[in-house]
């Protein structure tokens, strides 16, 4: 067994290289294309040649897939709108040429909110390329380990995903911990409480919850066998969103609403689950965290 | 932001792989574009940096660096978000290393 390589610790570019096949990622509109963000130049703000996203195709363990990576080293992996018509475009491409999966490397604070309009609407249009890919055949996996986590509309194009692979480090979730704490106050979620942070957004709290179907190591090849696995299982299943799963979805928010609605931490929350000794679960590496959560998580 | 252009003629080392790029645009961080161009022999370097008012010492880094690389018809483009000189001379030499690979 080699070294296991950080997945939060890498870039994305890093992350391209090392999780799939050895120099198989082909990149679309590469840095020397400098396709860079037509608002950020006007408000004197410095730019990146790829928009701080990498997108293009590559080989996981020889079968093609359509990939892209957020860097979320250029503000946050923040969307604007030339990064997010690169989203789209590989969407649209990868509906083309009929690629077996799209695995998307999301690390992002959601909307670039310096673009203001023009990232809330490319944030739109990457939801619905990516349910317009699902619709046609196309797979859509989410790994989600980096530092910045998944958050904003990226959480919620996250959450759209046949599959989301979280690391325990990897964050998802809609408003941000400094948001939440700016809107309803400190008392209502202490963003500098970090082990809180994590215990509300982190991997192991959205496993238990249901909301990321597979939790890893932060290991770069644990994410690649993971993301093939899943690649795999979905070869023989419909990709697209269907009506029973919206509403089996639904289902599983009311019930997590009612059941949880008046709980303050999560360790209540795992406690009510009759998880055991719930308290320790922080503690837990993943081979043992998922030994004790596998049979107990909600959709388990 | 600032601008800053430089151009050393007369290099000897060619590039001639693929583009690469190396950093991250972040804070006390850059990116570094090196790419072949046909420039008569010459190394030209855009800086596009965040911190105004720092061009003589981006001038002695760009110096340095083409004395160490001596670099023909290369073009680098960069974008800068306030890295400190070691910072810059270290990446530009990972770009150089990148695209030369065992030849570096």
């Amino acid at each position: 067994m080699s070294r296991p390589v950080s997945y939060q610790e890498a870039t994305a570019r890093e992350r391209l290289q090392q999780l799939f096949d050895a120099d198989s990622f082909e990149e679309f509109l590469p840095p020397s294309a400098r396709v860079i963000s037509p608002h950020l130049g006007q408000l004197n703000a410095p730019v990146a040649f790829d928009d701080g996203v990498a997108v293009g195709r590559a080989r996981l363990n020889g079968q093609t897939v359509y990939t892209a990576a957020q860097e979320g080293g250029f503000m946050g992996g923040a969307v604007g709108e030339v990064h997010g018509a690169k989203l789209v475009g590989l969407l649209r491409r990868a509906v083309q040429d009929q690629a077996c999966a799209v695995v998307l490397l999301v690390e992002s604070g959601g909307v670039r909110l310096h673009e203001a309009n023009a990232g809330l609407i490319a944030v739109s249009e990457v939801m619905r390329a990516l349910l317009d890919a699902r619709a046609a055949g196309v797979p859509v996996i989410v790994l989600v380990g980096g530092a910045n986590g998944a958050f904003g509309g990226m959480g919620i194009v996250a959450r759209c995903a046949n599959v989301v692979i979280m690391s325990e480090e990897g964050r998802l979730a809609m408003s941000g911990p400094e948001v939440i704490e700016t809107a309803s106050g400190v008392e209502e979620f202490d963003a500098r409480d970090r082990a809180l942070v994590w215990r509300t957004t982190g991997g192991k709290h959205r496993y238990l919850m249901g909301d990321c179907h597979s939790i890893v190591a932060d290991d770069i090849a644990a994410f690649r066998a993971a993301a093939a696995q899943a690649i795999a299982t979905l070869a023989g299943q419909s990709a697209a969103l269907s009506l029973s799963a919206l509403e089996a979805e639904q289902q599983m928010l009311e019930q997590r609403l009612q059941q949880f609605g008046q709980l303050r931490d999560p360790v209540e929350i795992w406690s009510t689950m009759q998880i055991p000794d719930a308290a320790n679960i922080p503690m837990l590496d993943v081979e043992s965290f998922i030994a004790t959560a596998s049979k107990r998580r909600m959709g388990a | 932001m600032e601008t800053l252009n430089y151009r050393f003629e007369h290099g000897s080392r060619a590039l001639t792989a693929q583009p690469q790029v190396v950093g991250v645009v972040g804070s006390g961080n850059l990116e570094v574009l090196i790419e072949a161009a046909e420039l008569d022999g010459a190394c030209s370097i855009e800086i596009q940096t965040a911190a105004v008012g720092f061009g003589a010492i981006w001038q002695a880094v760009m110096h340095d660096f083409q004395q160490r690389w001596q670099l023909a018809n290369a073009r680098i483009s960069i974008n800068d978000m306030g890295a400190t000189p070691a910072v810059v001379s270290l990446r530009m030499d990972q770009a150089v290393q990148t695209m030369l690979g065992d030849a570096a």
